[in-house]
Formats: structure tokens, sequence, C-alpha cells
């Protein structure tokens, strides 16, 4: 099989044939698949295992091709545009492309990008662009919405997406689509071939990358399996703890780990746990191993450093979150370990193979589980990567405010024809099933508003010509429409600098979220960037702090896993409990745990849900274990309390993990009707009544509106101002525009999103439909020990938002005290 | 070594507001954050900033049209719940010199209407310094009423007496449970600047500098709760 290459020896061109062999490399089946593919002029969609020379099997057609074009006298343009997740990936792929054409010999230009690229190089690359070029999503956004457009993409034969899986299923996925389809009329004989390592269910994939052929018209390539991931748990001497989420008690071993392997890459699930992690690991760390830190609020250039000496082989750990995902290629790698949950298999699949690029020999990675939940759930993602079956995304509608976007991209390009327009977005897998009513809706918002009060008709920010066409109002709207491109939306960010005497404003050393300093005042330590600091203040944007010494910084919360598990997991971990012959593979306290469960309350079947109640101190409890992730979780415990208010039991307060949720109250709460408390019309006026308050439903509804151009990001010429700042804040629009215009399209897209994202409501509607008429009521005198973890985390968490108007009144209470003394 | 101050005195009315002496008259500080003088009879409310929206939208951010309906709206609920004689608006009523011929019929007419049966005064500021064209009512620059002087600006340093806007004043009100920003009254029983009453104007944190100086102590905030103002002490306040 590896040996493909012989049966089709024309594939592959003398030149190339002499460059693998004189590297001693064959090249691989599914390389010369995706050749021929591209001989034959057809889509293709290859998934092969990290190691399997994937990217080079996405290039090699293109390289091939552009070798074999015959020299010409005009501009050569654009040939082939990559698309990659992430910056640093582009500029990575930039380096190793430029290696074969270097060594070949090849008369090709090849050039990543982004952001960070220059302003000049950049000015120059839409003028006088290379073959190959680079790229993100937003970059093509912004290249698209550009007035040279059509000229730049004409000559466009190939667009390469990497790492789609984690391209596809957001609104980042959306743009991205829509831009392709823009691609694809201006270059219409473009082929589209898509990259992956890790894909559960590649029909999601192609419907999504599918152009104006349909998803049909994409081959799939599949590479050779790489060698099954060796996977252990590590069972920690010390007995596994009932909850928390740092793994503090394993951090001896999981140093052993790092000593015993030539470089580790150390994953956690938020910056929190990675700064915790890094700190614990530095205080055992007898032998000053080289251990570094990378995560998304580090200063990029302290980022670069880390990367550049794991490049160079000399770090033996770096601890590091999401941002270490994706395929950079760091050489050495022959260990990774995940601490805390995976909380979903396909992600641990994406992590491991950063262990070991070579095919045949396999990749090591070791679970540490921080609690006994924990456990269940290592050992069930085990056994899902054991047996190759991966959670996946499932395929979404395209967004509105994406779709706005793009709209006035297109606006801004050149002018569009209506019908035409639609027709073209109608190609774009998330946009398949748009109606014509939605879009002129669209295109109505993003000429005026869209509202129903129609007094903004002579402020259009784009209008329709006497030809028919709609266009841009003038340059000046396009320019802002441009420095406000992109589908992601971070947080207000504030820089955290050293500060220097007399107030002065010294180096960078990252970014926060706002809301993470709403916890400390000025004097208190914490830790960022494997540090403490001690907060001195805050200016505009600027967070000024300067080293402290204190062991025991004030830690502040960075809030809880960043990842819901995911509803296969989950299910995993529902079938590992219910089914107890399986429990022996758990470790003996963990099993034990089960036991006395089983023996003093019980362990509920796999389609049912456990639901306890117990009285302890004045309080009454209501647990239930319903494994569907905090955020559903969180929603689910929201509206209980309404229902449970309403009943007279008098709720007081709820707390929820990945795994349960427990409210309780004054009144007893095991007399109650459970079905119909769990009733789905929970999800009907009670969710509108409670999402319509919700401090969610304003944050959905600003990133709906930043992204739709409502609201703008960035102005010309905008400069920090320094001095008063009135904050002009878009919940002031929420609330009127809620009032007064409550089915507009911008409050339709922040509905959606908050029932996909933030509240979940979606996973939560599956759940209750699937525990109509199973849930198991165990009436407790005493506490069981499942309940143990969730009643642990009880106090450690702050109720965000919501909880304004109990602020106010803290505030008050105190004042009077303070008055009376 | 510090001389202890007596503590701030007021009384919460059933309807939410917060009951003060300001500078020797009674005065309401309302939830929605205009003031009312009941001796007098007379509402006040600051910086309503008609028209917003529509200035935004001539600039190509099309912010939904409703602001200058809602805050009218906010307005005539206040003036149905107290019957004023005197209805004082404290400048920056319109939000920019071009806001009143935006302004669209309906609610031209509703501003009309609130005006029948009392008196209007459109004490101006520097967003409208010319007061309205066409709509009826006073305009004054400064007007004194209950030993009261109302002034759309507040005066640098101390001005026992005065009632002021154009600062919008918001407090970060920060407690044990977590931080929330709200525009609040902002006052030391002397003088007071009102929150801003437009349905689009944004809040300047009072803890800005420019506040300094305005209070011959640390003043207290009301701050603007949903069904009530919440007295709330300087210590509690947080910059931004």
């Amino acid at each position: 099989m590896a040996d493909a290459g012989a049966q089709l020896p024309d594939l592959l061109p003398p030149k190339f044939k002499a460059w693998f062999d004189g590297r001693g490399w064959t090249a691989r089946a599914h390389q010369l698949a995706m050749i021929e593919q591209a001989r034959a002029g057809r889509d293709a969609l290859l998934i092969a295992p990290t190691g399997g020379g994937k990217t080079l099997a996405g290039f090699l057609p293109s390289l091939i091709e552009l070798a074999e074009r015959p020299p010409a006298n005009t501009p050569a343009g654009l040939h082939t545009l990559y698309i990659s997740p992430l910056k640093a990936l582009a500029v990575d792929v930039e380096r190793n492309l430029n290696a074969p054409i270097l060594e070949m010999g090849l008369p090709i230009t090849a050039e990543s990008r982004t952001g960070d690229t220059g302003l000049s190089r950049r000015q120059r690359q839409r003028v006088k662009p290379p073959e190959i070029l680079l790229t993100t999503p937003e970059q093509l956004a912004l290249l698209c919405a550009w007035e040279g457009a059509r000229l730049l993409f004409e000559s466009l034969r190939c667009v390469i997406l990497d790492e789609i899986h984690t391209l596809h299923a957001s609104k980042r996925g959306d743009l991205l689509a829509l831009d392709l389809a823009r691609l694809s009329t201006l270059a219409p004989h473009m082929r589209r071939v898509g990259l992956s390592a890790t894909v559960d269910d590649p029909e999601v994939i192609k419907r999504w990358m599918a152009g104006p052929a349909g998803p049909g018209a994409i081959e799939l390539v599949t590479g050779p399996a790489g060698a099954q991931p060796i996977v252990d748990m590590l069972l920690s001497e010390g007995r596994v703890p009932w909850a928390g989420h740092t793994a503090q008690h394993a951090m001896a071993e999981v140093y052993e780990a790092i000593k015993r392997s030539k470089t580790a890459l150390v994953f956690v699930n938020t910056r929190f746990q990675a700064e915790f992690a890094f700190q614990e690991l530095w205080r055992l760390n007898d032998d000053a191993l080289p251990i570094a830190l990378h995560h998304g609020s580090l200063a990029a250039e302290r980022r670069r450093k880390v990367e550049a000496a794991m490049a160079r082989g000399a770090l033996r750990a770096v601890v590091c979150t999401s941002t270490l995902d994706l395929g950079i290629d760091w050489g050495d790698v022959d260990l990774v370990i995940q601490l805390a949950s995976p909380k979903g298999a396909a992600r641990m699949v994406q992590r491991i193979g950063r262990a070991n690029h070579r095919l045949d020999e396999p990749s090591r990675a070791l679970f540490v589980p921080a609690n006994r939940f924990e456990m269940l759930e290592c050992q069930a993602a085990r056994e899902a990567i054991a047996q190759n079956v991966l959670d996946g995304d499932p395929p979404r509608e395209g967004a509105l405010d994406v779709l706005a976007q793009h709209v006035m991209g297109c606006a801004c390009a050149e002018p569009f024809d209506m019908l035409e327009l639609y027709d073209e977005v109608r190609t774009a897998g998330p946009y398949r099933e748009l109606s014509w009513e939605d879009f002129e809706r669209v295109v109505d918002f993003v000429s005026t508003g869209g509202y129903a009060l129609k007094t903004y008709d002579r402020f259009r920010r784009i209008v329709r010509g006497p030809d028919g066409r709609w266009r841009v109002r003038n340059g000046e709207v396009a320019q802002r429409h441009r420095l406000n491109v992109g589908a992601i939306v971070s947080p207000a960010m504030l820089a955290v600098r050293i500060a220097g005497r007399r107030g002065s404003v010294g180096r960078k050393i990252g970014e926060i979220e706002e809301g993470m300093l709403e916890m400390l005042d000025p004097g208190d330590t914490f830790v960022f960037a494997g540090q403490v600091w001690r907060l001195m203040g805050i200016t505009n944007l600027d967070v000024l702090v300067q080293p402290a010494n204190d062991h025991d910084a004030k830690m502040p919360s960075w809030g809880g896993s960043k990842f819901a598990l995911s509803t296969f997991l989950a299910k995993r971990v529902r079938q590992l409990m219910t089914d107890q012959d399986h429990w022996r593979v758990l470790p003996s306290d963990v099993r034990e745990w089960l036991e006395v469960q089983r023996d003093r309350s019980l362990i509920p079947a796999e389609d049912e849900m456990l639901l306890e109640t117990f009285a302890r101190g004045r309080r009454h409890f209501m647990v239930c274990y319903s494994f569907e992730g905090r955020l559903a979780h969180t929603t689910l415990a929201m509206l209980l309390t309404r229902r449970l208010e309403r009943l007279g039991a008098a709720p007081l307060g709820f707390v929820c993990n990945d795994y349960a949720l427990a409210v309780w109250a004054l009144n007893p709460l095991d007399g109650l009707d459970y079905d119909a408390l769990f009733a789905e019309d929970m999800l009907g006026d009670d969710l509108e009544a409670w999402l319509a308050e919700s401090f969610m439903m304003k944050r959905a509804f600003k990133g709906c509106a930043i992204i739709a151009g409502l609201i703008e990001r960035r102005f010309p010429g905008d400069r920090q101002k320094t001095g008063r700042q009135i904050t002009f804040s878009t919940d002031l629009i929420y609330d009127v525009l809620r009032r007064h215009e409550p089915d507009h399209l911008l409050l339709r897209c922040a509905r959606a999103d908050a029932a996909t994202g933030l509240i979940d409501v979606a996973r939560l509607g599956q759940m209750l439909s699937r525990i109509r008429g199973r849930i198991r009521h165990a009436r407790l005198d005493h506490l069981s020990p499942f309940s143990v973890p969730i009643l642990l985390e009880i106090g450690k968490e702050r109720s965000p938002g919501q909880a304004g108007e109990i602020i106010l009144h803290e505030a008050e209470e105190d004042l009077i005290a303070e008055a009376l003394q | 070594m510090t001389e202890r101050l007596p503590p701030y005195e007021f009384v919460t009315a059933p309807c939410g507001a917060l009951r003060l002496t300001l500078a020797g008259a009674e005065a309401e500080l309302r939830t929605s954050g205009a003031l009312w003088l009941d001796g007098e009879r007379a509402l006040i409310a600051a910086d309503l900033h008609l028209e917003k929206g529509s200035s935004y939208a001539a600039r190509g951010q099309m912010l939904p049209p409703y602001d200058t309906r809602e805050t009218l709206r906010r307005l005539a609920a206040e003036i149905e719940a107290l019957r004023p004689r005197l209805v004082i608006l404290l400048g920056d009523t319109f939000h920019d010199r071009r806001s009143e011929e935006r302004l669209s019929r309906q609610d031209a007419a509703g501003l009309t209407a609130l005006a029948a049966g009392r008196t209007l005064v459109w004490v101006v500021g520097n967003h409208d310094a010319d007061g309205p064209k066409a709509l009826p009512g006073e305009i004054a620059g400064e007007l004194s009423i209950a030993g009261l002087t109302l002034r759309h600006e507040p005066r640098a340093g101390l001005a026992p007496g005065e009632v002021a806007g154009h600062l919008h004043p918001a407090a970060k009100v920060r407690a044990p449970r977590g931080t929330v920003r709200r525009r609040c009254f902002v006052t030391d029983s002397e003088r007071i600047v009102l929150p801003a009453f437009g349905a689009y104007a944004g809040g300047l944190n009072v803890r800005d500098a420019a506040f300094a100086g305005l209070f011959a102590r640390p003043p207290l905030a009301g701050a603007l709760g949903g069904v009530r103002v919440h007295a709330v002490g300087w210590r509690f306040l947080a910059a931004d």
C-alpha cells in the first residue's frame, strides 16, 4: 500500500521524483492520489494522520502545475491560496514549503500574509501577488472586500484549507465559506482542497467546504492509519481527589514523567490552570529543567520566544493551553500530558498528535485526572480513542450577522446585483437553506440598519444605482468596514505592563480579560506569565504591575473550563458509570466510590437521570446528575430555580459543574413531581422571560452587533484617548431595540447565538427529551458519594452579571453598617 | 486625626426614589434619573441627547432609531406619575445642532404634548446652545428655584445649591459578589450632578478627574437600579 508510487510513476514529474529519492523518501499513496485528483480537476478532502506528509500532499499538485507551466511574459498572478486557522501556522508552512521549492530550484514564490505582516509587503502582495499565498480567514475577508479583488483572484486555481475541522463549525467558518463562494465566482476554475488529521464525519466537512457543484463533487482521500497512540492514565499514588480541577495531587508524578521524556507538552484547559501548573512544576524543579509556559494571554513576543526555543529542542516541557493544539511542527515532542479533564475525544486526538511526527511510531500520552468524575471521563476518552470513534461538531446554519458583514464586504469590492449575490451565497455550505426573505432583510440591514421605522433611508451605507446594482456609499464607509472585518469577537483585553518609577509605563508582558480584574484591588498579588505580580493600578487600557515576592498570590479565578464536556464523551461516561463489569478497569479508590454510591444511593441506567434529595443543616438539597456540561447545567439551574420559586420551595442558590447541578432551598425538595419540574416546556416562556433580562443575551447581542457592523471596533485613525472616556454601552442599544423592535434581525442573531453557545439550549432540549419519564429519584438521609464533588464547589463560584441588583444591595447594606458603627 | 463626618441622611421612598435634603431643599432622586422638587412641583432631567441615534446614522453607524421615542416615553411616564407644574430640561436635550430638524413628526408631537398645561423650560447646554427653534417652551441659560441654581455644566470648585448635568455620572460599584456599573446621581447634599436621562447617553465614571474638586467631602452616589435608587458610599466606588 505504502508503495503505491510504483504503480503510478507518471504522476510525479522527474524533478520531483529525484527530490523524493534524494531524501530517501517515496511518495505516499495519498500524496499521489491528491495529484491525481488535481489532474482531473476535482475538489478533494484529505484525511491523514499527523506525520503523514499531509501538508506536502496538499501543495504537491500546485507545485507540479506551476513547475510545468510554460514561461509567460505576463505576470503570473496568484495560483494557490492556503488558509490556516492560525497566523503562526501560515508562517510555519511558508518555511516548510520553501524548502522543496529551493531544493528543486522551482520558479515559484510562496509568501505568507497575516495581521503581523508589514504594511509595505501587504500592499505589494495585492499588486504583485506571489504564486502561492499563505494566509488566514480574516486576511482573505479583507482581500475580498478590496476594490481589486476581482483582478487579484481571477487567476486563482486552488485553495487549500488546512486543519479544516477547526474552521468549519463557527462564525469564522461561516465567513470563510462565504468568501470561498466569492472566490468561486471570481475564479470559476478554482479547486477546493481540505486537509485534516481528525475528522469524525467527513460528510459534515464536505457539506461545509463544497462549492457550486455540491458536496458530491468532493473526492475523499484518506492517508494510511497512523500507529495507534499509547494513552496511559496517571494512577496517582496519592488517592484521586473528590473534587477540584488542578490535579495538584499528582504534580510530583507529572514532574517525574517530564524527567523521563525528551520533550513533553503539558496541556491544560484554562489559562489559570496553565499558570498554576507552571508554578507547581517549578516548585518541584530541583533539576532546573527548562520548562516554559505558553498561553493566549502572553505577549506575542514571549510566545514566539517559547516557540523558537521549542523548535531548537532547548526545552524539556511546555505547559500550554489550546494555543498549541494545532499543527506547528515542533520536532521532538515525545510525550503529551493532559492535566485534568480532556472534555472531548477529538480534541485529545489532536493534542496527542503533537507528540512524535513519525507515522510508524505511536504517539505517547498521559492523562492526569483531577477528580473522580474526571477519572471516568479520562477512561471513556481513552476507550473512544482506542476504538477510533470521535466526537465532532454538528453542521451549523450560517449566522446572519456574518452574512451582513460579507454583504458589506462585497459592496466594498464592487457593485453587486442582489439576485446574483443571493445565488452565490447559497452555494456556501452553511447558507444553502437561506431564504430570500432573510437575505433581503440582511441587505436592508446593511443599507439602513433594517429597522421597521424607516427614518434612515437618507443615510444608507450601501445604495442601489440606476443599473440596479448596490454599491458602497463612499470611500470612507468602505474604509471603516475594512477596519472591522473578522468574525472573532474577543472580550475587552487590557495590556499588562510593568509600572516604572514616577508613573512611567514599561514593557508589556501580556493581556488579560477585563472581567478578571474586577476581583483584584490595587495592592493585591496575582500570578501571570509564570510570575507573581502586585497590581499597582489601572490606567485607561493598561494594567500596571510590579514584581512581587509573595509566595501566596491571590490567585484570580479565570473561570471554569472554556470547553464543555462533549455530548459524545458525556454519553460514554454515563455508559461506563452504568456498566458495573466495566468498573474493574478503574483504580480501586474510584471503584470503591462507585460501589458506595450504588449501595447508599443508586446508579442510574444509561438513559436515566439520577436525582438525589437530602437535607443538610437547615437546607434542602436537590442534586441532578445530567452530564451535559456546565453551560447547559447553568441554564437548567436558572430555569429550575424559577419553577421551584413558583412551587414555593424557596430556592436559595445553585452550583453547576460539567457533570451535575445542585440546587438548595429553604423548603423540602423531595415531594415534587419531577417529570413536571423537568418538562420540556420550561424552554418556552420561562426561557424567554429569563433570557430577555439575562446578561448572556446582552453579551451575545454585543458580539452580533460588532460582527454585523452595527458597532465598530475601530475607527480610522483611532488613537487611545487619554483623559475623559464616556463609555458607550451596547446594553443601552439592546434595551431600546428589545422594547421597540423585538423581532429585529440582530436580536434574532443574538438569540440564536445564546441558544447554541452561551446557554446551550439546544443541548438542554435534547437532554430534557431524553430523560422524560426516566428520572430516578433517590431520597437520602445523608450525602451520597456522587454529591460530594459538586457540594465542594459551593462557595467557590461567583455568579456573574445577572447579580447586578444583589451587588448594589450588598454595597448599600455595607454602607449602612458602616454608618451605624 | 481626620474628623469623623456624620453619615449622609437619606430615606428610600416607597416608589424606590431616594429622598434627601439638597442645600436646604427637599429633593427626590428618581429611579428614572430625574430629580423631583416636591415644594415647587418641578421635574428636572438632564442630558436627553435626543436624536443621538440618527446623528450616528448620518455618519454610517445605524443605531436603532428609537432612542428619542424611548427617552420621551420615560419622561412622559414621570410626568404622568408626578403631574409637575414645571418641567426643566437641563441642557444637551438635543444631541447636536441639527437634531431638531431630524425629529420625527410623531416625536415632535409627543414632546409638544408634554408641555401642555405646564411650563417647559429648556436650559441650554453645549450640544444645543441655541435652544429649540419650533418646539414650545422657554429658553434659559440658568434658573433659580427653591434656593437652588439650575445650570447645565457644573461650575468648577464648590458651588453650594447647584443642580447640574453635563458630566453623565456613572458609578462602578464594587461589592463582595462582584462589580456593576450604573448611571448615578452624585451629591454631597450641597450640590448635585444628575445622570444623563437619554436612552443612548453613555456614562463617565465619578472617579474621573472631571469630578475632582466639585464636592466638599467624598460624595454619595445614587446608583440607578431596576426598581430603586441605591445609595452607595464613595469607598465602594471603583475607577474604570
